[in-house]
């Protein structure tokens, strides 16, 4: 009986199908002729209420002038925008911030590509290298942060203990508290992170050279600079801009790093424009100024963004 | 010069290559060493002058501690969190991808938008959607960080599928519509399993970006949802680091993604260049 009944039900749904992949009900056609509207349609919506919605929303806020103790939703015109201009520990931050890029990201270049020039040519065992020297870009960059914390740690780490060494007489530096190290130790981390990131990019470009381009410099006699010049670096500069653009990018809104190696100090040396940003919205309680740098920042690195793409024509 | 003997000359220049290898690993991978090393070490070894390159013995008590307080739930956190948004990410992406790519949805604006929204800086956003989320009770919640992750990685996935699905020849997917296939069994049946590869190896990225993410957790999470990397920063306090615990949750909190990359190395390139270099 049991099985009767589920052999019919069996033979109902198979002739409904049936129907359907000659004639498709009017509701199936509609689901089909919209197809590339509704499926791309919860993608845009969470793009839109997480990336547009915010924006709009601090864009209003940025004229208000709301803070911890005061909520006067009245609107004060450009107020917060002018104070911008005057904010001299905003202008700093900024400073610090291009002085990290500066130098970060042509070192992490540099490092990344003599990196691959070591690692180009074949020769056993180069993956497991390549899978080895790929883990700091991998890792949380608070783990690395914290990492080269306890690393400087002036009497438990061994970098004291190792330039000791090397001078024959005890060095201490304060490397997260001396003014004097605390660029340099920001700089170490963020470097030793990221290099491996360029040296996998460059090493993809590197090994994509036109092979017989490079030979006939060879037998030409062409000296190594001048091959770098004229085949090497022309190949493989649009990879150069994309990891300059991907790591620039990530620099100026450099963050977890200096927070775990220096939370900004010591006083404000260390400060970002992301930290101060922070630091303003959650530890001032500047609601309406935040905002208006949030605004700021966000429109000025979109802007660049979308100029440097559209010129590298990343879109296929 | 017989053969299957090298010439001296290149063998001398292999051996230099192997010690420069060999020196820039051992350069690079010395800090991740000491990181694991400390986790092994008892608060002797630890707080020893000069500091000791190998502990005595290895010894999980700093691991046990975790357990014991119940810190490692911030470990389950990042895992729920990571693993729910890079799942939402890849299926939603996915399809925007398809549509993106077959039928030319929106054109290239679309898609340039659809991109630069990967450029926003995540510092200019937190501030309005800490906000918006006290507003709508989101804080400290996971649906609040699972949507957040969602949103972030959705540029990401719908930029690397796009270049997968691309690649797909157009001809299996028009056969398979001349068989009598309709547009849903064609991307379940046909172009799914071509892509799977490169699916694999964006849903691994998706999960790395989430797990390392720090400003959104630190700025939207209080006691519930607290992932790894906000755990971390709590024993940074003051004069006394809780280094055993530093080093023993880094280890945990970093564990999965050495798995889950040296399982997708092959994708590596393409996966953090955004498709930039095929790798």
């Amino acid at each position: 009986m049991r099985r009767h009944f589920f052999g019919m039900m069996m033979t109902v749904s198979a002739s409904l199908n049936g129907a359907e992949q000659r004639r498709p009900s009017r509701f199936g056609r509609m689901l089909e002729d919209r197809l590339p509207y509704l499926i791309v349609a919860p993608a845009i919506l969470i793009l839109l209420l997480v990336g547009l919605f915010p924006l709009i929303y601090s864009l209003i806020v940025s004229f208000q002038r709301i803070t911890m103790t005061e909520n006067d939703t009245s609107f004060v015109g450009i107020l917060n925008y002018a104070e911008l201009f005057r904010d001299t520990r905003l202008w700093a931050t900024l400073g610090h911030t291009a002085i990290i890029t500066a130098i970060a990201l042509p070192l992490e270049l540099l490092i990344g590509f003599l990196m691959a020039q070591l690692f180009i040519d074949r020769m056993p065992g180069r993956q497991i290298f390549v899978a080895l020297l790929v883990l700091p870009t991998v890792i949380s960059p608070i783990v690395a942060g914290a990492t080269w914390r306890l690393m400087f740690d002036v009497r438990f780490g061994p970098i004291g203990q190792v330039l000791s060494f090397i001078a024959g007489e005890p060095v201490r530096i304060l490397w997260t508290v001396n003014p004097a190290y605390v660029y340099p130790a920001i700089i170490i981390c963020e470097v030793w992170q990221w290099s491996p990131f360029m040296f996998l990019l460059l090493l993809a470009a590197l090994s994509n050279v036109d092979q017989s381009q490079l030979e006939a410099a060879e037998i030409d006699g062409a000296s190594y600079f001048r091959v770098l010049r004229a085949i090497v670096l022309p190949a493989i500069a649009p990879v150069i801009a994309v990891a300059c653009l991907i790591r620039g990018l990530d620099l100026v809104r450099i963050f977890d790093i200096i927070w775990a190696l220096t939370e900004g100090g010591p006083g404000s040396m260390t400060e970002t424009i992301s930290l101060y940003t922070y630091v303003q919205g959650f530890s001032q309680f500047e609601t309406s100024y935040t905002a208006a740098i949030s605004f700021v920042v966000i429109v000025l690195l979109t802007l660049i963004t979308t100029l440097v793409l559209k010129r590298m024509e990343l879109v296929r | 010069m017989r053969i299957g003997r090298l010439p001296a000359r290149k063998a001398r220049i292999l051996a230099a290559r192997y010690l420069g290898a060999g020196v820039v690993t051992l350069l690079f991978l010395f800090p991740v060493y000491w990181l694991f090393m400390i986790s092994f070490k008892t608060p002797d070894e630890i707080y020893h002058v000069p500091p000791l390159w190998i502990p005595g013995q290895i010894q999980f008590s700093n691991y046990y501690v975790l357990f014991k307080d119940g810190d490692v739930l911030a470990i389950l956190n990042s895992l729920i969190v990571a693993g729910a948004s890079s799942g939402i990410a890849i299926v939603l992406g996915t399809l925007c991808a398809y549509s993106l790519a077959r039928f030319r949805t929106g054109g290239e604006n679309l898609a340039m938008w659809i991109i630069s929204q990967r450029m926003i800086p995540p510092i200019a956003v937190v501030f309005p959607i800490f906000l918006i989320y006290v507003y709508f009770g989101l804080v400290d919640g996971y649906f609040g960080l699972i949507l957040l992750y969602t949103a972030f990685n959705l540029p990401y996935v719908i930029w690397m599928m796009r270049g997968y699905i691309v690649d797909v020849p157009l001809e299996l997917e028009e056969s398979a519509l001349v068989d009598g296939l309709n547009r849903w069994e064609v991307i379940w049946k046909v172009v799914f399993p071509m892509v799977r590869p490169g699916l694999m190896a964006t849903s691994v990225f998706t999960f790395v970006f989430a797990w390392n993410d720090f400003l959104f957790a630190l700025v939207l999470t209080r006691t519930e949802v607290i992932t790894f990397p906000v755990m971390l920063t709590h024993y940074f306090g003051g004069q006394s680091n809780f280094w055993a615990k530093i080093a023993a949750m880094s280890v945990l909190g970093t564990l999965p993604i050495f798995v889950a990359v040296s399982v997708m190395q092959r994708y590596l390139v393409r996966g953090i260049s955004l498709g930039a270099v095929k790798g």
